[in-house]
């Protein structure tokens, strides 16, 4: 069949630049570039590129330009050229779209329309290179008050706590799977969260044994498809969560094919070499709240209540009610993964229309759990799309324990946000399992990245803090009078439960 | 009565910020002692306060009432205090109810009706609602503070009372004839609100049952733990951060049965640095203590003193932002921002210190009586 769809971008040579040297042919596993055996000039077959910008970025005299390919001329505002080209794709294809990365559409950010407070003459605000300035930040769940006894002089502590999981700062590297992503994507959060003193997740593709010694700053995920988990897998982590759901893809589950599930992930998966890996939608043991609590329970009695459980849903449109559920049911953590939340590939229509904005997802739970008296129960994990150390505060400050970075964590080792994560292949070396393009994402350096910029937005945080005259983040935690609204409706601010810009 | 002495603004005011001046004194043996000493020691500390609102507490000041609940109320209309009067009625014994006295003088202005009732919850009421007695008189405060436009209470403890106005505190002690009190602690306070014309009910002490809390400095976790202590039930309405201190308080040790000690290592918690060097069992405790309590630390400059039957307690923030000076003289411990107003009473003593930042200094009374409540040193 003869397609209509034109190419998304327009590589532009510089012939005077390009010096022949190959490293866009070799660096394109999409196979744009190719060589004219005829003359030896370089050729482009845009159709083919996804401007993950590979090529540009590599080459070694800047020959190469990227652009958008501006060619639906008569595109209008509802019939943009994005869905004529979809409707052509699947006229031509029959299938679902499929993408990859987190929501692109221009919903409302509500980052971009809090703004920070700071401290003026009142109260000093705190210079975190004098002062002490903390982060720490403890996961689980908390009692409502502590018994405290006097013994021969001495204060001890008799009520016993709940297990917590310590974070140095109030971060954690999303849930990947191994497969989604490549084994030394893993390697490097492993081994950064365990530099920098906070946890990286599995996701639901189980754990490679080369990673279990850094078992001590790992959540591993139990998901519907259940991959990769016994009892080493539970044993190594320092929590479990339950993947309910997941912000890219609210209500669907999850399809690695089998030309993905190589040795590596043959074996850390637990499923033959070559096969599908499928997760249902729903667990098919979960179908009520119930039966969710009784999972919480077997793997808290399988791991002796030794580790924190949390639970991890999709932003959807009655978060704050099914939050609570899941405290009820005895989470020790609830993890909210907003609209905006990356995937490696799911249905374009899901990701893009389904669920809520995380701003308003952390807002309605954390005020829900406080009207029931329960907030203290269980932490709040807050995911999708965070894209600064700001973005992080403010969540923190609407009343988020810690945030979850997949995307940003991503973009430090290399990503360029092409979207094509489902195709297998990346030619930064992050979502693949090719070896080849796999060899291109050192982890030495990708740890390197990652635990910068975890030190520089810590410190950025640290500088927030001060600022503001606090000197520990949980003075910040819910904290929502530190925030302001600019140019939100009545309707937004009361639900974010912030005052608008200029309110005293 | 013009109705701006006592306007409660809108939502929007709910935290104002301020500086301040503080005194306290407290017999540690118990002995009475007029109100003057605390109006003379305050005064000193005049160019901390800007007139906009000045206040005390004594303890021991109604011992022939010593069982019955002194309500102090102000009213902006006697609208208002009628309301006031068939709440107390339906829920409460009045003994005894009349004007607080006060001395006419040209500083003090625009005064509202200021009553003060001497009451006792009916049996009736304390088993509809399944509380105890402090309980019960706590949710009355709410409800009268919260549900009764133009009225607000101002005390609700036993054998104490708050007294406060818009003003320079020396101007208010006189005139509500504070020398003509007695009482075994006493604490003032002077005001320099920054944004707001300053109303009656927001100078300080602020009370709540036997508790007092005056306080310099502004919390800048307020946002957090209004929110927290409203997950147990307060409700916070009187338009400032110094009011969740008191609350904090009251939960802490009252209700949660905490020691001062410990509540006040939750309020003004050590640094992680240092609560990592301590020994295991007693790490585990601090860890434990701001796991849970962290929504209550309060975070930000200030010193705050803190009355109660039998005691008082002076605290600052943990990074000490604010002044605030101890020193004892016999039996009397005194507590101020500065040391001038000590010297001012006291002018020969045998020590005087600066606490350091988080640790408490607690006065108590050592003998048998004036009976300590809700607030003992250890718990069982």
């Amino acid at each position: 069949m003869y397609t209509l769809l034109q190419p998304d971008f327009r590589i532009k040579r510089d012939e005077e630049r390009c010096i022949r040297c190959g490293v866009c042919v070799r660096q394109c596993a999409f196979d744009v570039h190719s060589v004219d055996t005829d003359d030896g000039s370089i050729r482009s077959d845009e159709s083919k590129c996804v401007a993950c910008q590979r090529c540009e970025t590599l080459c070694p005299t800047r020959a190469l330009t990227l652009e958008e390919n501006y060619h639906v001329a008569n595109e209008n505002y509802n019939w943009t050229g994005g869905v004529l080209k979809n409707i052509w794709k699947q006229a031509e294809t029959g299938g679902v779209l499929l993408t990859g990365m987190g929501n692109p559409r221009p919903y409302r950010i509500y980052w971009d329309h809090l703004v920070l407070n700071a401290s003026q003459v009142t109260n000093p605000s705190i210079d975190p290179l004098r002062e002490p300035m903390e982060l720490r930040t403890y996961l689980g769940s908390k009692p409502d008050s502590v018994e405290v006894v006097k013994e021969n002089g001495s204060l001890k502590l008799k009520t016993k706590l709940a297990p917590q999981l310590r974070l140095d700062a109030p971060f954690l590297f999303s849930a990947m799977s191994l497969g989604a992503i490549g084994y030394n994507v893993q390697e490097a959060m492993a081994r950064a969260a365990t530099e920098m003193g906070i946890y990286w997740n599995t996701g639901e593709g189980g754990l490679h044994k080369d990673l279990y010694k850094y078992g001590k700053n790992t959540i591993v995920q139990v998901a519907s498809g259940r991959f990769g988990v016994y009892k080493d897998y539970l044993d190594a982590a320092a929590a479990v969560e339950i993947k309910i759901g997941q912000g890219a893809k609210p209500g669907i589950g999850g399809h690695l094919p089998g030309e993905k599930v190589g040795d590596l992930v043959s074996m850390t998966r637990m499923i033959p070499a070559g096969t599908d890996a499928l997760s249902p939608a729903p667990h098919h043991d979960i179908y009520s709240i119930e039966d969710l609590s009784q999972l919480i329970y077997s793997l808290k009695e399988a791991t002796e209540y030794t580790k924190p459980v949390s639970v991890k849903i999709a932003a959807v449109h009655n978060v704050a009610a099914i939050a609570s559920g899941i405290v009820r049911a005895g989470a020790d953590i609830v993890a909210i993964d907003g609209i905006r939340g990356g995937t490696g590939a799911a249905p374009t229509m899901i990701r893009d229309n389904v669920g809520i904005p995380i701003e308003l997802a952390i807002a309605a739970v954390d005020q829900r759990l406080r009207d029931e008296g329960i907030r203290n129960r269980a932490s709040i994990l807050a995911a999708g799309g965070f894209r600064s150390s700001a973005d992080i505060i403010k969540a923190i400050a609407l009343g988020a324990d810690a945030v979850y970075l997949g995307t940003a964590a991503l973009v430090a080792m290399g990503c360029h946000v092409c979207q094509k994560c489902y195709t297998g292949k990346c030619n930064w070396g992050i979502a693949t399992q090719d070896p080849y393009l796999e060899r291109r994402l050192n982890p030495d350096i990708a740890a390197e990245r990652l635990s910068n910029l975890i030190h520089a937005w810590s410190h950025e945080i640290m500088e927030m803090l001060g600022g503001m005259g606090i000197n520990a983040i949980e003075s910040l935690r819910g904290n929502r009078l530190h925030l302001r609204g600019v140019g939100l409706s009545k309707t937004e601010l009361d639900i974010l439960g912030v005052r608008h810009a200029g309110a005293s | 009565m013009e109705g701006r002495w006592n306007r409660r603004y809108d939502w929007q005011y709910d935290r104002i910020p301020s500086g301040c001046g503080l005194a306290a004194i407290i017999s540690e043996a118990g002995r009475s002692f007029g109100g003057e000493e605390i109006i003379q020691s305050i005064c000193v500390l005049h160019d901390r306060s800007n007139g906009l609102g000045g206040g005390f507490a004594g303890y021991g000041i109604y011992p022939e009432k010593r069982d019955l609940f002194a309500f102090h109320v102000m009213f902006e209309s006697i609208e208002a205090k009628e309301l006031v009067d068939a709440y107390f009625d339906r829920n409460f014994y009045v003994e005894e109810s009349g004007h607080i006295p006060t001395r006419k003088i040209k500083e003090i202005t625009n005064a509202p009706l200021l009553w003060r009732y001497f009451v006792k919850p009916l049996d009736d009421s304390l088993q509809d609602c399944e509380l105890c007695e402090e309980d019960f008189v706590t949710r009355s405060v709410f409800h009268i503070n919260g549900e009764i436009p133009g009225a607000y209470v101002f005390s609700s403890g036993k054998n104490m009372g708050a007294f406060k106005a818009v003003g320079y505190p020396e101007d208010v002690g006189r005139f509500y004839r504070l020398d003509e009190y007695e009482g075994y602690s006493w604490i003032g306070h002077g005001r320099f609100p920054t944004n707001t014309p300053g109303w009656w009910g927001g100078a300080h002490p602020f009370t709540l049952l036997d508790w007092s809390l005056v306080h310099n400095g502004e919390i800048s976790s307020y946002g957090i733990n209004k929110r927290y202590l409203e997950m147990f039930g307060y409700r916070c309405e009187l338009q400032t951060d110094t009011e969740v201190a008191a609350y904090l308080f009251d939960l802490l040790l009252r209700r949660h049965g905490l020691s001062i000690e410990v509540a006040c290592k939750a309020l003004a918690s050590p640094f992680w640095s240092d609560i990592d060097r301590m020994p295991e069992e007693e790490r585990e405790l601090f860890k434990a203590i701001r796991m849970v309590y962290g929504p209550a630390l309060l975070n930000g400059p200030f010193a705050i003193v803190l009355g109660f039957t039998g005691g008082l307690i002076g605290i600052n923030d943990r990074v000490k932002l604010r002044p605030l000076v101890a020193a004892r003289k016999d039996d009397r411990l005194y507590l101020a921002s500065e040391e001038a107003a000590i010297r001012e009473i006291s002018p020969d003593l045998d020590v005087v210190w600066a606490p350091k930042a988080g640790e408490p200094v607690i006065g108590r009374v050592r003998t048998g009586e004036p009976e300590v409540v809700g607030a003992e040193e250890t718990v069982a």
